[in-house]
């Protein structure tokens, strides 16, 4: 199957978190809410496209891209 | 007893502490730490007092931040002064499942455990409905539901700290049985801990406890070894099932309608429209353009009332008080002094209450998100624009702040350059010169031209800040990686109960901590400046009559005067440092202040007041004194552009405050890095200075 990271999707995209590829940022996420299987939609991209909005359980967060690049959606 | 209040950022958190201290509050330090610890004292319904902690928000206790660690520290070490009897956890109801994480890793501590739904209205609003008693059943805790915008059910929260005992947890709500249970239990049996989640936590972090002896942090590296456990496997599966926990318990006992959905969509549009690519920046300059403005128009009237209230009181304890030196050491020293620092406080309100505002309606994230980018690009990272941005009311908070940023680097670099932000303390210097060498004209009918100059001054800062951390970035070495995950609150309209608290305290902070000090060295500079080695005041006042026989009573009054300042401590003090800060267009009065106000810029306009209103009978402002400052060669006024233009610039660049250099050595714990960053802005200060005052006369 086609998989993709955050940093992939467009503005108004969803996607279901498939995996972390690095372990440090992954706690970081998982305390913020973006567990596995759990939707996240990119809500806003800032000037640069960098950083990236999501948002995920109901609440926004932001982050870069390079830490977008290691979080895999389906 | 003592109640810590603690939440994830942006939960309320504050609003409730304000609402239960009231103007009970005292901000200060962790021991040891410079962050920023909030306590104040409760009268509950029975009558008794109790004292309440602000505990920095968090979104776990596994610390990604040194805020996070405090929190963890203060919770950990039984033996900490802050260490609570009652935790009250308050939680966003609105964004429930991410602020529970916290809530039940609290809870699992075994300390007796409060719940706050706070901002319940919101919830209500998202379409939300709680069912209080299960939730409490499965949560096995208080729980109150708040709204500390209108104060409901703030009373009821009052009403339970009363009976702490009551809200004892009585069993764990997630299980550490994954966790090598024989590693726990030796740990719990070594520390007599009757709690195991206690005990999983001081494995986990026993690194970066301080309160852990060498001996105890050896022996727990050793038992987590000899048991083969691995901290980062361990926490991620922690809060995936305290998650799967969560999930459960809340499916079961909120009732989700749906919302109107005005909410989401009303942030997605402010949204598009600050973070745009042309108008968010737009809009980012003209709020800071806004504010300068508001500075000086706003503030221009209280200071006049301030002004004219001091220069009165001085004039009528003149009149009254018999004619000796201790009358003129109060009214022109002391009251001189103390005039000086009230006179500022207008201004630095203002400054800290729309600094609050911007904070409070969560358009500051968004100010982050927008210039992220751009910061990395000179070395710095968008959490930088706080401590930047704090920088204008004070380097000091805002170099704390700059604990936020978890690279070091990055931290590093922002820690160097804020202290080029221009602080309040520039602002009276400012001020008084701007006051002095630019007219007062409006431009394009609407613009006020010295507060264009002020804020010309205020961009400077910020260029030249830029600059150096450019430079910093190619010569610092990267340590770790740089994160930038972080949550967008929701934008709301600012409690203004929470803003008048913030210009209350910084308010009454500066005028406390600048005020002694000033009032002393306004005293000192006195005595220097009112008694003179060559004899006298006196004998130097016939000396000048004999010489000057021509002169009428005024002139000869003022001869008389600049002669006994002259040959005074000070005067002759002055001299000794005139040569070195001649090229800059000094005189030795001015070198006077450049010495007084070596260890606090914000003395300098004291000084000039203590400098000028001696031997002159009527008690003039500051700058009406300047203003009949003239030029001893030429007779023309003293206070020419270029002087001022060159005191503006190296006040705008000078390392002029010792408790920034204390902080910044506290805060890189290296006595290497203050001095660096003394030595380089002074030099960019007299360099600068002196082009500014060659280009210009």
């Amino acid at each position: 199957m086609y998989i993709k990271s955050i940093a992939d999707l467009q503005v108004g995209e969803k996607g279901t978190i498939k995996e972390f590829q690095n372990e440090e940022i992954s706690l970081k996420l998982l305390e913020m809410g973006c567990l596995p299987n759990a939707e996240v939609e990119v809500t806003q991209k800032a000037p640069f496209g960098d950083p990236i909005c999501i948002r995920v359980a109901d609440y926004q967060l932001s982050l870069r891209r390079r830490e977008a690049h290691t979080v895999l959606v389906q | 007893m003592k109640v810590a209040l603690l939440g994830n950022p942006n939960a309320g958190k504050t609003s409730i502490f304000n609402y239960l201290t009231g103007m009970n509050q005292k901000v200060g330090n962790f021991p040891g730490v410079t962050i920023e610890k909030k306590v104040g004292t409760c009268h509950l319904p029975n009558q008794q007092k109790v004292s309440i902690t602000d505990l920095p928000g968090t979104y776990s206790l596994y610390p990604k931040s040194l805020e996070e660690e405090v929190v963890l520290e203060v919770l950990l070490d039984k033996e900490h002064p802050e260490h609570p009897d009652l935790l009250v956890v308050v939680v966003d109801a609105s964004n429930l499942k991410r602020n529970l994480l916290l809530f039940t890793q609290l809870h699992d501590l075994g300390i007796p455990t409060i719940l706050v739904f706070n901002l319940i209205d919101a919830a209500k609003k998202a379409g939300l409905h709680f069912d209080k008693e299960v939730l409490e059943k499965a949560f096995n805790t208080t729980i109150v539901f708040t709204n500390a915008r209108t104060e409901e059910g703030l009373a009821t929260l009052e009403q339970q700290l009363t009976s702490p005992k009551d809200h004892r947890p009585t069993q764990s709500l997630w299980s550490s049985d994954d966790v090598t249970p024989a590693l726990l239990k030796e740990v719990q049996e070594k520390y007599k801990l009757k709690n195991t989640y206690w005990a999983l936590l001081l494995i986990h972090h026993f690194e970066k406890l301080s309160f852990l002896s060498e001996e105890n942090k050896n022996s727990l590296e050793r038992l987590s070894l000899q048991h083969g456990f691995k901290s980062l496997p361990a926490q991620s599966k922690e809060t995936v099932q305290r998650y799967e926990l969560i999930n459960e318990i809340t499916t079961n006992s909120i009732k989700k309608k749906e919302g109107d959905g005005s909410e989401v969509v009303l942030n997605k549009e402010l949204d598009i429209l600050f973070l745009h690519p042309v108008g968010g920046y737009l809009i980012f300059f003209s709020i800071l353009f806004l504010m300068f403005q508001a500075i000086y128009t706003i503030a221009d009237y209280p200071i006049q009332w301030i002004e004219q209230l001091f220069a009165w009181v001085g004039t009528s304890l003149n009149e009254q008080l018999p004619d000796t030196p201790l009358t003129d050491l109060f009214t022109d020293g002391i009251l001189a002094g103390i005039g000086g620092v009230v006179v500022f406080v207008p201004q630095i309100a203002i400054l800290f209450g729309i600094i609050a505002i911007l904070e409070e309606t969560g358009y500051m994230t968004r100010v982050m998100l927008l210039m992220d980018k751009l910061m990395q690009k000179f070395g710095l990272n968008g959490r930088s624009v706080v401590p930047l941005i704090s920088g204008i009311a004070c380097a000091i908070p805002a170099i704390m702040s700059a604990r936020n940023i978890d690279n070091w680097k990055e931290r590093f670099i922002t820690i160097m350059v804020t202290p080029l932000m221009s602080c309040s303390a520039r602002l009276p210097i400012y001020t008084v010169i701007i006051g002095l060498v630019i007219p007062k004209q409006q431009i394009a009918g609407i613009f006020d031209l010295r507060g264009l100059v002020l804020m010309g001054l205020y961009l400077l800062g910020l260029a030249m800040a830029l600059i150096v951390a450019f430079v910093f970035k190619f010569i610092v070495k990267a340590k770790g990686k740089s994160y930038f995950i972080m949550e967008l609150p929701n934008y709301r309209i600012p409690r203004w109960k929470n803003v008048g608290m913030t210009m209350y305290e910084k308010s009454k902070t500066f005028v406390w901590e600048a005020g002694k000090i000033i009032v002393l060295i306004s005293v000192v500079l006195w005595i220097l400046a009112y008694y003179s080695p060559d004899g006298s005041r006196t004998q130097i006042a016939d000396e000048v009559k004999k010489d000057n026989p021509s002169l009428s009573t005024d002139e000869l009054a003022n001869k008389i005067a600049s002669v006994q300042l002259e040959q005074s401590y000070a005067g002759h003090l002055g001299r000794v440092i005139e040569p070195v800060v001649a090229p800059l267009g000094y005189d030795w009065r001015i070198g006077i202040a450049l010495i007084t106000s070596f260890a606090a810029r914000e003395v300098f306009v004291g000084t000039m007041a203590t400098i000028y209103s001696i031997g002159s009978e009527d008690e003039l402002t500051v700058t009406q004194h300047l203003a009949r400052a003239k030029d001893p060669v030429t007779g023309e006024p003293m206070y020419t552009l270029a002087l001022g233009a060159s005191l503006l610039i190296f006040y705008a660049f000078a390392m002029q405050c010792m408790s920034t250099l204390a902080v910044v050595q506290k805060e890189t714990k290296s006595w290497k890095y203050p001095i660096l960053q003394f030595v380089y802005m002074t030099v960019l200060a007299y360099v600068a200075a002196w082009a500014t005052y060659n280009v210009l006369s």
